[in-house]
């Protein structure tokens, strides 16, 4: 069959950009022949069943991992091996996250160029020679009991299973909404189709009721934004609530994405604060003699703004992914199936909850960051 | 210890949040049952204010997790 005509649409050709990009990786790293691996992992695994641990199995989902697991457990475990990129002092390090054979515990070193590197509690840090305790690194206790590992370590600049979800969702909004856009420049004056008639409404939403009564007539140039972020956060957060690849991995609920697009507000607001706005925050309108309260009180809401709102997006998000987990592992924590339907019954409501969760959070967050572009641009009435 | 007073202060946060959002929903009751008409405009303040009570007592779980 002649296929060549997949690369005629301009979005089609992204997605075979972005494809072979990720495989290059893939392939690439595991064709490196230069690496030797030392374990002693075998030989210290007992043969019975552990007991189930809810703690770091919901832990373990929350955060992030350098594999995208599927399913499956030890000799079974059947998922995507991630590259494995870091920085060292002697320049760039790529790997197969599959040499680090799922080892968590500085069991595992890998070799390259000379340089050894283990992973403990997915950070990875350059190995100690002998093992101590039973990992290749040096800690201490900390005040609490817990591990503090004194290794240095490189640069980690890895596509995660977070970083692999982020790519795979711009990739799909990229998709989708360029291709709107471009039907609606060829439908021109005539009523809107397929996708288009789907997305409209809630485009025009996002214009009416959150653009339009915050930010006035200058509404157009703050447009783009706001739709980037409404729809970002929307599908990133219920990509989250799929318990299957592509979704699962939490990305909305890790903070240093929250905190990417808190700060990207508060930039937009600081850059686009006019001089009314410096003026309420530096002179507010208050008696002269409360100017020491108000004035520091005010410094401190220009700040506290986009830390609310990252805190918010990503304790909301977080919560309702342990809350889901937490339900799921009762069942193995009582060990009993009786226990399944019960639980079943909860995990469907508390994902429905979740699903109005997901919209609700893109629309807090939309409306609030118009609210504040809103307040920096505002005309002296 | 500190493990339980963590778990004790989230339980209040989660007793601050019930509260908050009990009363915007008492209060919301209250006002699509005099004025059916608006109740979409209600509806939807209802879940902004809920959300930003929501905010708050999450804060409050975020430093339990901390503490923990």
């Amino acid at each position: 069959m002649e296929f060549s005509h997949i690369f005629n649409s301009k979005s089609t050709r992204i997605i075979a950009f972005f494809a072979l990009f990720i495989a290059f990786f893939n392939v690439n790293a595991q064709e490196t022949a230069d690496s030797t691996v030392l374990s002693d992992v075998h030989a210290e695994h007992a043969v019975e069943a552990e007991k189930f641990d809810i703690n770091n199995f919901i832990l373990h989902h929350i955060a992030d991992a350098h594999e995208f697991h599927f399913f499956g457990k030890g000799e079974g475990w059947t998922g995507l091996y991630l590259p494995v990129i870091l920085w060292t002092d002697n320049g760039l390090v790529t790997f197969s996250s599959r040499e680090f054979q799922l080892d968590n515990d500085g069991k595992v070193v890998v070799e390259k160029d000379g340089q050894r590197f283990t992973r403990y509690h997915n950070k990875i840090f350059y190995a100690s020679d002998e093992l101590h305790h039973g990992a290749y690194l040096e800690m201490e206790d900390g005040e609490k009991g817990e591990h503090i590992v004194l290794n240095a370590k490189p640069l980690d600049f890895s596509i995660t299973k977070i970083v692999f979800t982020l790519l795979f969702s711009i990739i799909v909004l990229s998709v989708v909404f360029i291709g709107v856009a471009r039907s609606y420049k060829k439908r021109e004056g005539k009523a809107p189709k397929g996708f288009q008639s789907l997305i409209e409404p809630v485009i025009l939403f996002v214009r009416d009721d959150i653009a339009k009564p915050n930010l006035g007539y200058k509404y157009e140039r703050y447009m783009p934004y706001l739709l980037t972020v409404f729809f970002f956060i929307w599908f990133n957060n219920m990509l989250g609530l799929v318990p299957f690849f592509p979704g699962g991995a939490n990305v909305t609920g890790n903070i240093a994405i929250t905190l990417v697009l808190a700060v990207i507000t508060f930039l937009i607001t600081t850059f686009s604060g006019n001089k009314y706005y410096w003026a309420h925050i530096f002179k507010p309108n208050v008696p002269w003699w409360l100017y020491p309260l108000m004035i520091p009180v005010e410094i401190i809401g220009i700040f506290t703004k986009p830390i609310a709102l990252m805190i918010r997006l990503f304790a909301n998000i977080t919560a309702g992914h342990i809350l889901v987990l937490a339900l799921i592992s009762l069942i193995f924590v009582f060990e009993s199936v009786a226990v399944a339907p019960a639980s079943i019954i909860f995990v469907l409501f508390i994902t429905l909850i979740e699903l109005l969760v997901a919209f609700i959070q893109a629309f807090i967050f939309t409306i609030l960051s118009a609210l504040f572009i809103g307040m920096a641009i505002e005309e002296h009435h | 210890m500190t493990g339980t007073l963590a778990a004790i202060g989230a339980g209040l946060a989660a007793i601050g949040a019930g509260i908050g959002i009990g009363k915007i929903g008492g209060s919301a009751m209250e006002s699509i049952a005099r004025q059916p008409e608006a109740a979409s405009k209600i509806q939807t303040a209802m879940l902004i204010a809920a959300a930003f009570i929501e905010a708050v007592a999450l804060f409050a779980v975020v430093v339990a997790f901390l503490g923990n």
